[in-house]
């Protein structure tokens, strides 16, 4: 019988007949994009607080955490009058993160105790050079207005939060 | 005298058109079809829902540069897709496309040529139909054109000796080798595939390989010889080869509908609808309705099996289908002898 072929043909075409009235999968791409998953890991945004001040101190332990060595910073300290800007008394003056280094683990983002660092769901735009791979302030910090701000909420979940406040760690400990 | 040239001017016209519209817009429905048994939508850019795409393929075919090698034999590269082309075309002249239309008290068959050897005429255009491809896979002068006209042949060879014997059958039970008679016996539900279907299982299988799709697309098999017998050609002459396919599966589809369902017969029209035009347009349109199903039978198999191996291809057209068309012969002849129609 397996040697006519042809139940086995028409098993095969019922299928593919399945298959023509089945809902495709594909996203009609510049119209309707793929959703992210809430936990993707994109490139980076350095938050401000409520008023609109840094929260980034300077402390270097997203540098120190980083497994790629990809973040760099120079702290300065802040002068009279510019507290309006930075929310502690220390900032980095430039904060870089080599996009090419960088592999997205959100190591950084675990390790900062400002809440200032977070990856978001924004993709790193592809180049010709490498040097503007290299991204400073300009682009990592997030603009002023309440309207430009950087939605970080499917990041800084509640348990995020609450591990933030288990002092036994070391590094919640430090302030 | 002149009005009966005009009149089958006209039709041929008609015919030529529709054949090549209806080829355009099966590159169309394959990639359509393709697309929605992979799961995925398939063009649909080009115009609402695509449409458009078989035209913006053809700007695209017209655009590309023109290549001829200079190893090839140039006469013989040109008429290689010219002669695929013409053959393909010249079939559609016996396909009855509906009964016939009375205007201004004058009968007008929609038939071009009802040639009372039609289904000779058939087999003879269909086997020149692969020189086409032999010219051009030889003229070509590359390895790989060369083994696909090879294949081309040898299969086309084969395959024609079951489809000429599986219409033996059919021709035993119509008594007639003229294709629009055999398309006016089929009167309501006489249709021929309810007295031949093993002849009609065998038709489908070698009209599959005759049109060299697949699971028989062994000439072209892009993963062992590139393209095969097109592997030199370009812009438009590619072009031709991939339209002449598709025109050899619409007229494969006509003869198929044609010859065993039917052609332009639907049961209990008649009922229905009296006036005798009327009646023969729904006629038409019926034989195009299957003619469609045909083609998306064609393309839907193509999207179901993977290729066939060349010694498993040869097998199955000298070991399985050719005895099983004698067999198909004989039984048809004993049941003709027991029914006392012999």
């Amino acid at each position: 019988m397996e040697r006519i072929y042809l139940p086995a043909i028409f098993g095969g075409m019922i299928i593919t007949l399945g298959h023509f009235f089945k809902k495709k999968v594909t996203f009609q791409y510049p119209e309707v994009k793929r959703p992210f998953a809430p936990v993707y890991r994109g490139m980076h945004v350095l938050k401000r607080d409520e008023n609109g001040a840094e929260r980034c101190t300077a402390c270097g332990l997203c540098a120190v955490a980083c497994p790629a060595e990809a973040i760099t910073m120079v702290a300065a300290e802040r002068k009279p009058g510019e507290e309006k800007l930075y929310r502690e008394e220390k900032y980095a003056s430039t904060y870089e993160i080599n996009m090419l280094r960088c592999i997205f683990c959100g190591d950084c983002e675990d390790a900062c105790p400002k809440e200032s660092i977070f990856l978001t769901d924004r993709l790193v735009p592809s180049d010709s050079l490498r040097q503007r791979f290299v991204y400073g302030k300009d682009l990592l910090v997030e603009p002023m207005e309440a309207s430009k701000r950087v939605d970080i909420s499917q990041r800084q979940t509640k348990e995020v939060l609450e591990f933030k406040k288990r002092k036994e760690l070391q590094h919640n400990r430090l302030k | 005298m002149i009005e009966y040239i005009i009149y089958k001017a006209i039709l041929v016209v008609i015919v030529f058109c529709i054949t090549l519209v209806a080829a355009m817009y099966s590159t169309y429905a394959e990639r359509k079809i393709a697309g929605f048994i992979q799961d995925r939508l398939g063009p649909n850019r080009a115009g609402p829902f695509g449409i458009l795409q078989p035209v913006a393929d053809g700007v695209k075919m017209f655009m590309k540069e023109e290549m001829i090698p200079d190893v090839s034999n140039k006469f013989l590269f040109i008429l290689g897709p010219s002669v695929a082309m013409f053959t393909s075309l010249m079939t559609g002249a016996i396909i009855p496309w509906g009964t016939s239309l009375t205007i201004l008290g004058h009968q007008y068959s929609l038939q071009v040529a009802d040639v009372n050897i039609g289904i000779l005429y058939l087999l003879g255009i269909t086997s020149v139909g692969v020189y086409g491809i032999m010219i051009g896979g030889w003229a070509s002068n590359n390895k790989f054109a060369l083994l696909g006209a090879l294949r081309a042949s040898s299969q086309m060879i084969s395959y024609e000796i079951g489809m000429g014997l599986s219409i033996i059958a059919l021709i035993m039970t119509t008594g007639t080798l003229s294709i629009g008679e055999i398309a006016a016996q089929q009167h309501g539900w006489h249709w021929n595939i309810l007295y031949q279907p093993l002849g009609f299982l065998i038709f489908i299988i070698c009209a599959f390989a005759e049109t060299n799709r697949a699971p028989f697309d062994l000439p072209e098999c892009e993963s062992e010889l590139i393209g095969g017998y097109h592997t030199e050609y370009s812009s438009m002459k590619l072009g031709f080869y991939l339209f002449a396919e598709y025109t050899n599966m619409f007229i494969s589809s006509a003869i198929l509908a044609t010859l065993y369902f039917g052609g332009y017969n639907m049961p209990f029209l008649g009922r229905f609808v009296h006036d005798p035009n009327m009646l023969a347009l729904l006629g038409t349109f019926f034989l195009f309705c299957k003619i469609c199903f045909f083609i998306f039978v064609f393309m839907w198999v193509r999207w179901t099996l993977p290729r066939f191996r060349y010694d498993q291809l040869m097998n199955l057209g000298w070991k399985g289908l050719i005895p099983l068309a004698i067999l198909n012969i004989a039984i048809t002849g004993i049941v003709m002898w027991i029914t006392g129609k012999i």
